[in-house]
C-alpha cells in the first residue's frame, strides 16, 4: 500500500521522476487532437462542441491550445500574459497560498507553464458555464499551472474544470495552484473533473476568499485510477453572511492513494460553511478529509464524510474536524464508513433486482450527491462512469 | 399456488419452524395469526428466501416449481413478493426510481403513486424520513408496480392511522384482485395481529401459529374472534 509521506525527500522524489512540461511536446492547433483524445476530455466534463458553454480555456502540456471567451463581462487570459498586462496581478499573485509551502508550489513559482485567469465584471452574470481544461499530452511530464479566478462584486459565474492526461499514457504530475476571489455578494460555482491515468500525481494547492455575502461552490469529482492526489483546498469566508459548499465524489480503484478534503474558516458573524464527501474504495486508499473552524459569532457550519467499501483490500479514513474558538457557533458532522448494508441489497433482490443490480443501484444512489449547476450531459457523463467504475470492480 | 410440506427453519441456529404444512390455492387469501416470536414472520422470510432462514427439512412449492432453495431474486421474478415492516433506507435512491425498477422499467407505479395521493413522495430517497403510513404505502406501491402472483405481508395495518388505513385497504384489495370474484389469480398472505386488515380485505381462510407450528386452521374472522374472547391458549385447542 502506498503510504503519503509529505516529507521534503518525498516531494523531491516525485518532482524528481519527471520532465518539465515546457521540454514537452507543443500543440498550437486544436485540430491536432485526435477524435480519441476528443473523446477522453469529453468525458472529463470538457466538451469542445459544446453550445451551452461560454467559453473554452484549453492547455496541453504548456501551452494554450485554446482561449477564449464570448462574454464581454467575462475576462480570460493564458496566466502568462495576464501577469504582463496587469503588472503582476499584485493583489492576487500569491496572495492566499504561501509560494514556499512546499516543493511543489516553489517548483510553480520558480517554473511556471501556464494557467488561466479568468474574471467576471462586477454584475456580470453569466448562466452558462466556462469550461477549463488542464491537459497532461505526453508521458512522465510535470504541468505546474497556477490559475486565478475573481468575481467582481455581484457577478456570477461557473467554472467546470476537467483535468486529465492523454487517453494512451500512464505517468505525469500535475501541480496546479488555484487562487479564487470572490467578492462582496459574488457566486462562483466551481466544478473540477479528474480523470487521470495510473500512475499520475496530482499536487492542487488551492486557496479561496469569500467577501461578504458571497457564495463559492466546489464539486469534485474523481472516478478514475491515479497513483496518488493530495489536495486540501482552504476556503476563508472574511465577510459577513459568507458561504461555502465543498461537494466531493471520490472513487478509489486499487493502486490509488487519495488524500482530499476541504477546509472551511468561518472567520465574519453569519456565515455558512458544508462539506459533504462521498468516497467509495475499490482497494484504494482514500483520506477523507473535513475541517471547519468557527471564528465568529452565529456561524453554521456542517460536514458529511461517508465511505463504502466495495473490496476486501482497501482504506478509508475519514478524518471530521471541527474547531470553535468563540462559544456562538453551530458545527456539526457526520461520518460512517462501512460496506453495503446486506439488507438493502435484499430488499431490492426481493423486488425482482439481481444481486449485481442491487448493488449498483446502492452505489448510484450513494454517489449521487446534489451537485448544483452541473449540466445535463456532464451528469450523464458521470452516470455512465459510475456505471462503468462499477462494472469494472 | 403455495405448498409447503413439513418445513423446519432454524434461525441463528435456533429452531424456530417446527414442520409447517400450508395450502394456499390460487386467488386466495390467508391471515397468519400468532403471539410475537411464534415463528410468522420467520415463515414469511423463508418462503421470500431471505438469507439467515436456514431450511433444515421440508419443502416449498410455489407455481409447481420447486423454490426450497432458490435465489431471493428468482423467487420475486416467479412471481413472489413481500411487504417489509421495517423497510431500510435507500440513500440517494429515489422512489420514483425504486418503482420503475419494481415495474421492470415501467411508469404504472408513478401512475398508481399520483392516483393514491403519493407524488409528493417520488422524489424523496426511499423510506427516509417515512412514517409507519408512509413506509406502508411505499411498500404497496413497489409491490403494485413489481405486480406479484402471491403477496406475503407482515402487519400491513400496523402504524397507519385509521384514515390511512382506508387507502392501504384499497391497495391490498387493487393488489389480491378482490374486485374479481371469477378467474381471481392474485393471492395473499398476511400477517396479523389487530384484525383490523380483515374490515378491510376479506381472507378465505386463517391459521394461528404457537411456537413454531401450526396449531389452528378455519374461517378467519371465527379464529380472530376467539382469539379476541380466549386468547392463543384456549385457540391452540382448536375447536374449527
Amino acid at each position: 500500500m502506498p503510504v503519503l509521506n509529505n516529507t521534503r525527500e518525498n516531494e523531491e522524489d516525485i518532482l524528481k521522476q519527471f520532465k518539465p512540461a515546457n521540454r514537452a511536446q507543443v500543440v498550437t492547433n486544436l485540430s491536432e487532437l485526435d477524435k480519441e483524445e476528443i473523446l477522453r476530455l469529453k468525458k472529463t466534463g470538457v466538451d469542445l462542441d459544446a453550445k451551452n458553454r461560454i467559453g473554452t480555456f484549453l492547455q496541453t502540456n504548456c501551452g494554450v491550445v485554446s482561449c477564449n471567451c464570448e462574454v464581454k463581462g467575462v475576462e480570460m487570459l493564458p496566466i502568462t500574459e495576464a501577469l504582463k498586462s496587469y503588472d503582476g496581478l499584485k493583489d492576487y499573485y500569491w496572495k492566499l497560498i504561501d509560494p514556499d509551502k512546499d516543493a511543489f508550489t516553489r517548483e510553480t513559482r520558480d517554473h511556471l507553464d501556464n494557467g488561466y485567469f479568468i474574471r467576471a465584471k462586477a454584475g456580470q452574470k453569466v448562466v452558462y458555464p466556462l469550461q477549463t481544461c488542464l491537459y497532461i499530452r505526453n508521458d512522465k511530464v510535470a504541468q505546474r499551472v497556477h490559475n486565478i479566478v475573481v468575481a467582481e462584486e455581484g457577478s456570477e459565474l461557473h467554472i467546470i474544470t476537467g483535468c486529465t492526461t492523454h487517453p494512451h499514457l500512464t505517468s505525469g504530475l500535475h501541480i496546479g495552484i488555484s487562487e479564487f476571489y470572490v467578492k462582496k455578494d459574488a457566486k462562483l460555482i466551481f466544478t473540477m473533473v479528474h480523470n487521470w491515468a495510473e500512475e499520475v500525481y496530482v499536487r492542487p494547492r488551492t486557496a479561496i476568499v469569500v467577501e461578504e455575502g458571497g457564495t463559492f461552490l466546489s464539486n469534485y469529482v474523481s472516478l478514475k485510477g491515479v497513483k496518488s492526489v493530495q489536495a486540501f483546498p482552504t476556503c476563508t469566508l472574511k465577510g459577513k453572511g459568507a458561504i461555502a459548499r465543498f461537494n466531493s465524489v471520490i472513487v478509489a480503484p486499487e493502486g490509488s492513494h487519495i488524500d482530499t478534503g476541504s477546509r472551511i474558516v468561518l472567520e465574519a458573524p453569519e456565515t455558512r460553511g458544508e462539506i459533504i464527501s462521498r468516497t467509495i474504495s475499490y482497494g484504494g486508499h482514500i483520506v477523507a478529509r473535513g475541517h471547519l473552524v468557527g471564528k465568529a459569532p452565529e456561524i453554521k457550519a456542517h460536514l458529511e464524510c461517508q465511505g463504502l467499501m466495495l473490496a476486501e483490500k482497501g482504506v478509508i479514513h475519514a478524518i471530521p474536524e471541527l474547531e470553535a474558538h468563540v462559544a456562538d457557533v453551530d458545527m456539526s458532522h457526520e461520518a460512517a464508513v462501512g460496506k453495503i448494508a446486506k439488507e438493502e441489497i435484499e430488499y431490492l433482490m426481493a423486488r425482482g433486482l439481481s444481486e449485481e443490480e442491487a448493488t449498483s443501484t446502492i452505489v448510484r444512489g450513494f454517489l449521487n450527491v446534489k451537485i448544483e449547476g452541473l449540466p445535463k450531459e456532464l451528469d450523464e457523463e458521470l452516470q455512465q462512469a459510475v456505471e462503468e467504475c462499477h462494472k469494472g470492480m | 399456488m403455495l405448498h409447503i410440506e413439513d418445513l423446519w427453519v432454524d434461525v441463528h441456529g435456533k429452531e424456530v419452524l417446527k414442520g409447517i404444512d400450508m395450502h394456499l390455492g390460487k386467488g386466495e387469501t390467508h391471515c397468519l395469526f400468532g403471539r410475537n416470536g411464534s415463528g410468522k414472520t420467520t415463515l414469511l422470510m423463508t418462503i421470500m428466501g431471505f438469507d439467515g432462514y436456514e431450511v433444515q427439512h421440508g419443502k416449498i412449492t410455489f407455481k409447481g416449481s420447486d423454490i426450497t432453495y432458490m435465489p431471493l431474486n428468482e423467487r420475486a421474478k416467479l412471481g413472489l413478493g413481500l411487504s417489509f415492516q421495517r423497510p431500510p433506507t435507500l440513500r440517494g435512491v429515489k422512489l420514483r426510481d425504486m418503482l420503475r425498477l419494481c415495474g421492470n422499467g415501467t411508469d404504472k407505479g408513478l401512475q398508481l403513486a399520483i392516483e393514491y395521493g403519493f407524488e409528493t413522495f417520488l422524489e424523496r430517497e426511499v423510506n427516509l424520513g417515512f412514517s409507519g403510513g408512509e413506509i406502508k404505502k411505499s411498500e404497496l406501491l413497489q409491490l403494485l408496480s413489481q405486480n406479484p402472483d402471491l403477496t406475503l405481508l407482515d402487519e400491513p395495518e400496523s402504524g397507519v392511522d385509521v384514515e390511512n388505513l382506508n387507502v392501504i385497504g384499497d391497495m391490498i384489495r387493487r393488489l389480491l384482485e378482490k374486485d374479481k370474484h371469477r378467474n381471481r389469480t392474485k393471492s395473499g398472505l398476511i400477517i396479523t395481529h389487530t384484525g383490523f386488515i380483515l374490515n378491510y380485505v376479506t381472507a378465505d381462510k386463517g391459521h394461528v401459529m404457537l411456537d413454531g407450528k401450526i396449531v389452528c386452521h378455519g374461517n378467519p374472522i371465527d379464529i380472530f374472534e376467539r382469539i379476541q374472547q380466549n386468547g392463543y391458549e384456549e385457540c391452540a385447542k382448536c375447536q374449527f
